[in-house]
Parts: structure tokens; C-alpha cells; sequence
């Protein structure tokens, strides 16, 4: 990759790490030189993920932590606290996914969902940014929303409301902490190979689909690396708040 | 600064390169090993800035250009392909604004405004887009708009309007030349603080405007060379038909 970023010194905390994006995202900081606890619910995921970022001479912390938890979320900052530092760069990955249409979407799911993506995405960020703020650090935060929150995407109803809820909770918290000198900005990735969009890719309707976009491809998780480094970096985002990137090949116009 | 990118091998084209941001962006490019040509109407002024890239031991070349004369456009870009290769990067900054309330703008302040900023863009973008839809080798553009895009401010209709138009033009490129691998994506600043504007920012006016800001704050050129560098790079690949606000949260 010819962009780069050094991030030493840096303490980053990265939700969803177990798969897809966030496990990216995990490794790409670590190479970058930060300390990286790297937090989901499946553990074991977590552990190889930590291995392979410590065979390449970075460092990881595994840490349970599931987002729809508030307790969850305190006991697992003051853990990569206590063992890499405070944390300056928060990647509020964590994400529910469901693909199903409007009429038949059960009450559970739907609550599940919400849970996860608009208030564990909230909490995480303002315990997050509280510590920065009483330790006056000029931190990152940075949001994953999706192309969904852009454009209606069928099938995509709940899941696309609450990504466009993290758009304009980036915005609103970036008013409100622009003051502290905290950045915060909203990823809005494109359909992109994850566990999250799973096998769909590959089956026949998948296929036809691919061959509907502009670039007849899906991306794959590498290709935000550059986008994350930036909004990562202390220098990339200095004077970037409340700003929503969409990084979707053309997908979605 | 901990960001840094290797341009080696691109060649790069900016507009508007005599002050301001286009002078800066060229700096940037230059520093990170891009060849670059540098346009605008001031000769004496980009030989200067020519002087001080290759004194740093970049490459650069100064290269007399109007944005409101598509003659002049077509003319720059033979000559800064012909001297320096095939353009792969644009940078589409040129811009003025004329501050006047929409009751006293004239029909001159209007097409000059818009001319400059958004019709010369289009042509420019169109003549270096062509180039690099039949090499087949793709390319990187990047719009330069700004925040009042998408804010309203007293006194900047038309400049307000050109760059919406810029917003709506980078998405239309992005849509059709997709499958040409070429990216293009606009880039909205904020108030950043430059030679031109430094005095009235600290004048009481200006400092008034300043506190009002969310973050209290103007930007600082150096600020913009992470997202230039990064849409300048091979490692944007997935980003095209992107508007991305560089703001400092000013707008908010």
C-alpha cells in the first residue's frame, strides 16, 4: 500500500474484531504500530486473531465485551487501560445484521438490532470519549455506518435505519466534542466480502447482482485500510469532524 | 508528520496552483515523489514555486493555463503530458469567489463564478478523462469544492452553487467512468487559514467568526495533505464518487 500511517504510541480499541471488517481493521492498526485490544463476544476468534498480529511483532488484547451491555463496555475500557494504556482511537465496529423485508420483521430483531448498532455504538463512544475528555486527549472515534443509511436497499429497512442513526449521531457528537478536540467520522462502506454478507456473493443471485455494479465486484476488507489509517492518525484527522465517507466503488451513487 | 505516501511514477496536474491550496497541493504531491504540473495565470508566480519544488530535488512544471479558456485547457494538458507523461492524478482546484449578496450580483460576477469554477473543472476533467479512458490505465481526480456545497453563507450564492455543481458533477464522473478504473471524488474544506485570508481571521470580524465555529478553530493547510494523499494514492482504489467534508466541524 503506498499510504501509510504510523500509529506508535497510539492505544486503539476495536469492537466487532471476531470477523469481517473489524478483524481487519484490528490487524491494519496493529501493523500501523498502535496497541490494539481487539473486543467481541467470540473469544476464541479473538485469541487468533491476537496471534496473528503478535507473530507480525504487534500487540493485541482480546477482551470480551458485547456493546448492548453497559457494564460490558466499562469493565472492557478499564482493562485496555490497565494493560495498554487509555485509549485513543475507539472503532465502533460492532454491528447486528439482518436482511429481511419490512412486513415480516419480528419485534426481537428488530430490538436486537437497535441494540447493538445505535445504543451500543452510543454508550461505547461516550465512555470512550468521557476518559479522553478528563485526560484532555484529542481522540478518534471513528463510526461504521453503510451505504444503507444512503440509499434503501431492500430487504436492508432496519438494519439501513440504524446506520443512517450513526450518521447523525457522528455529527451530533462531533458538535458537541469539537470543543474537547475530539474528531469523529462515519464510514459508509459498500457491499464488501464479510461475514456479514456471507455466501450471498457467491450464490447465482449473488453473482447476477455483482454483475449489476459498476465494477462488477464486491470489495474486500483491505480495501478501507487507507481510509481507516487516516481517520486513525492524529495528523489524517485534525481537522476532520462529523464528516460521513463513503468508500463503496461506485455501488451506490 | 506520522502520515506518508510514495507517489513515485505519478504524474499530476493542478489547477489553481499559484496561491492558496492549489500551491500547497502541488507542494504535497511533489514532496511524496509526484512529477507535477502546475497551472494557473500568474507565469512569473509558478516559475517561482517550479524554482522551489526542484530545489527540493522534486519535479515540476509550471505551465500557463485558463480555466475559463477550454482552448488554454486542451493546450496545458498537451504540454504537461508531452514534457511530463501521461496525467494520472488532477487535482481540479481553481476557484474564486465574488462576495456580493445575490440582490447586487451582476450577470459578470455570475458567469465568471461559475466559468471558473465549475465549467472550466468539467472541460478539464473531461479532456484529462478521455486521455485516460483510452490509455486504459485509469486515474485519480480530485474535485475541490468546499463546505458551502451543502451550507448556505450570505454574500457566496454562486459560489455556493458552483460547488454543489462540483458534488453532482464528481458523482455523474464516477458513474460513468467506473469501468475505466478511474476514481474521482470532491473534497469539501472548511475555513483553512491561507496567506489571502490570514489578515481578516485576525481581525475582530474575523475572530468573532472564528469563536463561532464548533471547534473555535481555523484549518491549517498541512491539515488537508492526509485526505489529498490518500485520494492521490493507489490505496483510495475503492473510493470514487465520495464527497468528503474538511471541516474542523465548522458547518455543524
Amino acid at each position: 500500500m503506498t499510504f501509510s500511517c504510523d500509529l506508535s504510541g497510539e492505544v486503539a480499541l476495536v469492537t466487532g474484531a471476531t470477523s469481517g471488517l473489524g478483524r481487519r481493521f484490528g490487524a491494519v492498526l496493529a501493523e500501523a504500530g498502535a496497541a490494539v485490544a481487539i473486543t467481541g463476544r467470540r473469544t476464541e476468534m479473538l485469541e487468533t486473531l491476537q496471534q496473528e498480529i503478535e507473530a507480525k511483532g504487534g500487540r493485541a488484547l482480546p477482551i470480551h465485551l458485547d456493546v448492548t451491555d453497559l457494564d460490558s463496555i466499562k469493565n472492557a475500557i478499564d482493562k485496555t487501560e490497565q494493560e495498554l494504556g487509555p485509549v485513543n482511537v475507539l472503532v465502533n465496529n460492532a454491528g447486528a445484521y439482518s436482511e429481511k423485508m419490512a412486513r415480516s420483521f419480528g419485534e426481537a430483531e428488530f430490538d436486537t438490532i437497535v441494540a447493538t448498532n445505535i445504543k451500543g455504538a452510543f454508550f461505547m463512544a461516550q465512555e470512550v470519549a468521557n476518559r479522553m475528555i478528563e485526560r484532555k486527549d484529542k481522540g478518534r472515534i471513528i463510526n461504521l455506518s453503510s451505504v444503507s443509511a444512503l440509499r434503501p436497499v431492500q430487504g436492508m429497512s432496519v438494519y439501513g435505519m440504524t446506520k443512517a442513526a450513526e450518521i447523525q449521531m457522528t455529527k451530533s457528537l462531533a458538535l458537541e466534542w469539537a470543543r474537547y478536540g475530539i474528531r469523529i467520522n462515519a464510514i459508509c462502506p459498500g457491499f464488501i466480502d464479510s461475514e456479514m454478507t456471507g455466501d450471498y456473493f457467491r450464490t447465482d443471485q449473488g453473482k447476477a447482482h455483482m454483475n449489476t455494479l459498476p465494477r462488477k465486484r464486491i470489495g474486500q476488507p483491505e480495501n478501507l485500510d487507507g481510509l481507516l489509517l487516516m481517520l486513525a492518525s492524529r495528523d489524517g484527522s485534525a481537522f476532520m469532524t462529523g464528516s460521513v465517507i463513503k468508500a463503496d466503488d461506485a455501488q451506490i451513487l | 508528520m506520522s502520515i506518508s505516501c510514495n507517489l513515485d511514477g505519478k504524474v499530476a496536474l493542478v489547477t489553481g496552483a499559484t496561491s492558496g491550496f492549489g500551491q500547497h497541493f502541488a507542494r504535497t504531491l511533489a514532496a511524496s515523489g509526484a512529477t507535477v504540473a502546475i497551472t494557473g495565470r500568474r507565469g512569473d508566480r509558478l516559475d517561482e514555486l517550479q524554482a522551489e519544488i526542484e530545489g527540493k530535488g522534486g519535479r515540476a512544471l509550471g505551465i500557463v493555463m485558463d480555466v475559463m479558456d477550454p482552448a488554454s485547457i486542451r493546450n496545458a494538458v498537451d504540454v504537461a503530458e508531452t514534457e511530463l507523461g501521461a496525467i494520472n492524478v488532477l487535482v481540479n482546484n481553481a476557484g474564486i469567489s465574488r462576495e456580493r449578496l445575490i440582490v447586487d450580483v451582476t450577470e459578470e460576477d455570475y458567469d465568471a463564478v461559475l466559468d471558473t469554477n465549475l465549467k472550466g473543472p468539467y472541460i478539464l476533467a473531461q479532456e484529462v478523462g478521455r486521455r485516460m479512458i483510452e490509455r486504459g490505465e485509469g486515474g485519480n481526480i480530485i474535485n475541490i469544492a468546499s463546505m458551502m456545497a451543502y451550507r448556505p453563507y450570505r454574500g457566496l450564492s454562486a459560489y455556493g452553487m458552483s460547488k454543489a455543481g462540483m458534488v453532482a458533477m464528481t458523482r455523474c464522473m464516477a458513474l460513468e467512468w467506473a469501468r475505466y478504473n478511474i476514481n474521482i471524488n470532491t473534497l469539501c474544506p472548511g475555513y483553512v487559514e491561507t496567506d489571502m485570508n490570514s489578515e481578516y481571521f485576525h481581525s475582530e470580524k474575523g475572530l468573532k467568526v472564528v469563536n463561532s465555529f464548533p471547534g473555535k478553530a481555523l484549518g491549517k493547510l498541512d491539515d488537508l495533505n492526509g485526505i489529498l494523499l490518500l485520494l492521490a494514492s493507489d490505496s483510495a482504489e475503492f473510493m470514487t464518487g465520495s464527497t468528503i467534508e474538511i471541516d474542523g466541524g465548522q458547518p455543524l
